[in-house]
């Protein structure tokens, strides 16, 4: 099995000034998995995109199976047996799977025909690798992890050999990433050659052959997965040592800062999103919240920071109630010292038009030392900005530049500076480290730590287990809208991951 | 990264490629020209002649750049909230009340600097009145603004239509109109401003709302990016969510920038109301409104951008005038036409050539870039 597979030479990408794919080399061996990590901005999905046919390399060569392709579009890369399953699915999700697995290859005009044929490939599909999902199932109310199966069959049905996987594991719980990974070594051991795109290192270790890891747009280094370590690949990425673990001392709980008590939560649509959820956080602790993406954690945030109506419940902020199920105003409970960092930066976090310097004032704009009567104080907010640039690291260190300028890491630094400098009692923080760069990992996680330190009473909210354990004093972890149980930090993954699958909540509901 | 538009230099974006769509605009037009068996270069001369040949017509443009000054500010504070006012033109036309009320009153006891104050607060009062409706439907009740003030348009135009003919006008007069206001209802002509040039005026209407104009714009560019309103108003224009988690009242902003969009589009009335006619007519305001919307689309809702663009459509009005007055067979309709060309290649298709000239000066920048290197090492 030495053939290769894929065979990328001298790559090259710009967009404007931005240089995102500098002659990168890459050869994929035929029948392996083969991890691509990097951080955030490295340019791994313009790399994936090129050889997908989203874009065109500005120069260089792709060869598939020995042979040069050009690869002008999405078609000409299934054509040449490449199939892509994307971090967020491109399902139609009112059809049902045979109809999405069928979409772009119907073969002719009357749908009949087409439908039986795909029915009996289906079938042979789910035998051959052992893929089983209902063809008839609507994807709405398939789990996360079936349609991202829906997605791995689409590929195979276009008789893809090659599969790339973008950050497959993001939205899936433990159990269903570790089925995912014996569907791909299933895979594997069909003959089909795996790219893996992701930035967990634990993933790579886990299931890839080989690595290669991209730092700025370009290859820095491919390794064979058994012999090199997380410590050598955080190094690779990163392009300096860095602290993977989290250094944390006892935690000193004190008073209760913030109480729940029932709290109810309803969707727009009168699904209940938070079902009598209630717990305190004191002093000088870090709760953190685990469980799988919406199951109610993103609502209970919301609920809590004025910025949801709750249908019931109650919410002490230092002792006083929040008018939870009334009219709140955010303001006053900044005012109060409750502090949110939102889990949208990019929609909630900040507004990316603007300027750094006037994201360093939302919400904080009433602040007198912003304004002058009605209007802003320019220099002020100007100076302010540029010193909690330089304090927090900010990079590039330029208050004038437009937010959507800054990396995702950057970004986040910019609404941890405004919500961390004013040292609220209450700090609620919802997925701090999303789209988050490594380097810029530790650093939050320092500062989370560092606040907690100084009497701060921290709420946690991430779909990162890993970061939950790290970082949590205690654990939550919510499944459909409840807590289903409190862990300390020591709890096993396993545990925790069935927890957030639902698996023991309901056990222990029904004792 | 994944945004292919890269960024260009401030004066290709804000210069450059506006030039380029209003070039190719004009192109369109003269073929059109062409279509009717006209020659295009003939057409032009007289556009361009007929809006700057003479201090008069100059005079002449710059009155009608005057009035879209107003009603393009109008919309484009309405803009940077979010909120499209197609309104303008109902509010406009409202505000002529206030103007008319002010002058009526005033006008033959007090000087002309006195009446105007007044007829300024009036025209903005019942043009921000007609705008406060509009926007508080939108806020407490969630009816579009964009349905509203296209209905409050044709309910100003009834309401105008009433008050001109039971009213407002004097007794035993067959026209829909009010009298004819003595001299402190009438505005002075910015002739010494176009004689420093060496221009004469001559009989154009060019008046000193003009300069209000201008000192509204300033207003405008203040409000919008030096106030706490104007933060929290693009706050909201840009991401309601992120405005939401900041603690700002979405309906607050709403009304009151619909309310600050009113008064900007009524204190256009003064323009010809005041500075032209000297009396309130029938139908005075005669598409400003909509014309605004234009405006504010090619300055990009900018008072900078919004300036140069409402001379640019005094110009078409003008020297559009003109056209049809030396060529017969090119109607007045063709000047609508234009505009349409104008409002689709600098509005709707304002990206259409971005991506080519981007791309040109990517090319030329790297060059540049490897250049630099080269001499560097």
């Amino acid at each position: 099995m030495d053939s290769i597979a894929i065979e990328l030479r001298g790559i090259d990408k710009s967009f404007g000034p931005v240089h995102a794919n500098k002659n990168i080399n890459l050869k994929v061996r035929k029948g392996t998995i083969h991890g691509v990590i990097g951080e955030n901005g490295a340019g791994k999905s313009t790399l994936m995109s090129i050889l997908y046919g989203f874009y065109q390399a500005d120069s260089g060569e792709i060869h598939v199976d020995g042979k040069q392709v050009t690869i002008r579009d999405p078609n000409a890369a299934i054509a040449a047996g490449i199939g892509m399953v994307h971090q967020h699915f491109m399902l139609v999700e009112n059809f049902t799977v045979l109809e999405n697995i069928m979409l772009g290859a119907e073969e002719s005009q009357i749908l009949n025909k087409g439908i039986a044929k795909a029915r009996d490939e289906l079938k042979r599909l789910e035998r051959e690798y052992a893929l089983e999902v209902n063809p008839d199932a609507v994807i709405e109310e398939l789990p996360v992890g079936l349609q991202q199966r829906v997605e791995i069959l689409k590929a195979l049905y276009r008789r893809a050999d090659i599969l790339i996987l973008d950050e497959p594991t993001g939205v899936l719980t433990p159990a269903e990433a570790d089925h995912l990974f014996r569907v791909l070594e299933q895979l594997k051991s069909q003959g089909k050659t795996i790219i893996l795109i992701t930035h967990k290192l634990r993933e790579i270790m886990a299931i890839t052959d080989e690595v290669s890891v991209m730092r700025r747009g370009e290859m820095v280094a491919t390794r064979t997965t058994a012999e090199t370590s997380v410590e050598e690949l955080a190094e690779l990425m990163v392009g300096r040592r860095v602290l993977l673990r989290v250094e944390k001392g006892e935690a000193k709980p004190g008073d209760v800062k913030l109480s729940v008590n029932g709290l109810t939560v309803k969707d727009g649509r009168g699904v209940t999103m938070v079902d009598n959820v209630s717990f305190n956080l004191r002093a000088g602790e870090i709760v953190g919240i685990a469980g799988v993406a919406g199951n109610g954690q993103s609502e209970l945030l919301e609920a809590i920071s004025g910025i949801r109506r709750a249908v019931s419940g109650e919410v002490l902020l230092n002792g006083k109630p929040i008018n939870v199920t009334g009219h709140v105003d955010p303001k006053d409970l900044r005012d109060r010292g409750l502090a949110h960092v939102p889990e949208d930066r990019h929609h909630v976090g900040l507004v990316l038009k603007f300027e750094e310097c006037e994201n360093a004032i939302l919400g904080y704009h009433h602040d007198k030392r912003y304004l002058n009567g009605v209007f802003l104080n320019v220099d002020a907010i100007r100076k302010d900005a540029e010193q909690r640039i330089a304090e927090y690291d900010i990079r590039p260190p330029n208050a004038r530049l437009k937010t959507a300028n800054f990396s995702g890491g950057n970004q986040q630094k910019i609404v941890l500076a405004r919500e961390m400098e004013r040292s609220p009692d209450v700090l609620i923080i919802g997925q701090p480290t999303r789209g988050v760069d490594v380097g810029a990992i530790e650093f939050i996680h320092k500062r989370i730590i560092e606040m907690r330190d100084q009497g701060k009473a921290v709420l946690l909210v991430s779909v990162e287990l890993d970061e939950i354990r790290a970082l949590s004093d205690r654990i939550l972890v919510m499944f459909a809208g409840r807590v289903v149980g409190e862990r300390d930090p020591d709890a096993t993954e396993g545990e925790l991951g069935l927890l957030m699958a639902g698996v023991e909540g309901r056990k222990e509901a029904a004792e | 990264m994944s945004n292919p538009y890269a960024k260009l230099p401030g004066w290709v974006e804000y210069g450059l490629i506006p030039l380029v769509n209003l070039a190719v605009a004009f192109l369109v037009a003269g073929l059109v020209v062409l279509l009717v068996g006209e020659n295009p270069l003939e057409a032009a001369y007289h556009l361009i002649n007929g809006a700057f040949g003479r201090g008069e017509y100059i005079g002449f443009t710059l009155y009608y750049a005057t009035t879209f000054i107003f009603t393009g500010l109008a919309v484009a504070v309405a803009f940077h909230a979010g909120l499209f006012n197609i309104g303008g033109e109902g509010q406009a036309y409202v505000g002529g009340i206030g103007v008319a009320l002010a002058c009526l009153w005033l006008d033959q006891t007090m000087p002309w600097f006195v009446v105007f104050p007044l007829a300024i607060i009036g025209s903005a009062f019942f043009g921000a009145a007609w705008a406060f409706l509009p926007g508080w439907l939108q806020a407490k009740r969630g009816s579009h603004i964009v349905i509203t003030t296209i209905m409050f348009n044709f309910i100003a135009s009834s309401l105008m239509v009433y008050l001109l003919t039971r009213v407002l006008k004097p007794l035993g007069s067959m026209s829909p109109q009010t009298r004819t206001f003595a001299e402190g209802g009438q505005l002075p002509k910015l002739d010494w401003l176009l004689s420093i040039f060496g221009l004469d005026i001559g009989t154009a209407p060019f008046n000193v709302s003009f300069l209000l104009a201008l000192v509204a714009a300033f207003g405008v560019w203040l409000l919008i990016w030096r106030t706490k309103l104007g933060y929290e108003m693009r706050t909201m224009g840009h991401s309601p969510s992120a405005a939401r988690y900041a603690g700002m009242s979405e309906s607050r902003i709403t009304v009151i920038t619909m309310m600050i969009s009113g008064a900007l589009a009524g204190m256009m009335a003064l323009n010809p109301i005041m500075g032209e006619q000297g009396r309130m007519q029938l139908d005075f305001v005669q598409g400003a409104g909509f014309v605004g919307i234009a405006v504010a689309l090619m300055g990009r809702s900018h008072p900078a951008g919004i300036i140069p663009a409402a001379v640019l459509f005094g110009v078409l009005y003008q020297g559009g005038a003109e056209i049809s007055f030396e060529m017969p067979s090119i109607s007045r309709d063709m000047i609508v036409i234009i505009q349409g060309l104008v409002i689709l290649f600098a509005g709707a298709l304002e990206n259409m050539f971005r991506p080519a000239i981007a791309r040109l000066f990517a090319t030329s920048s790297r060059r540049a870039a490897v250049v630099a290197q080269t001499k560097g090492a």
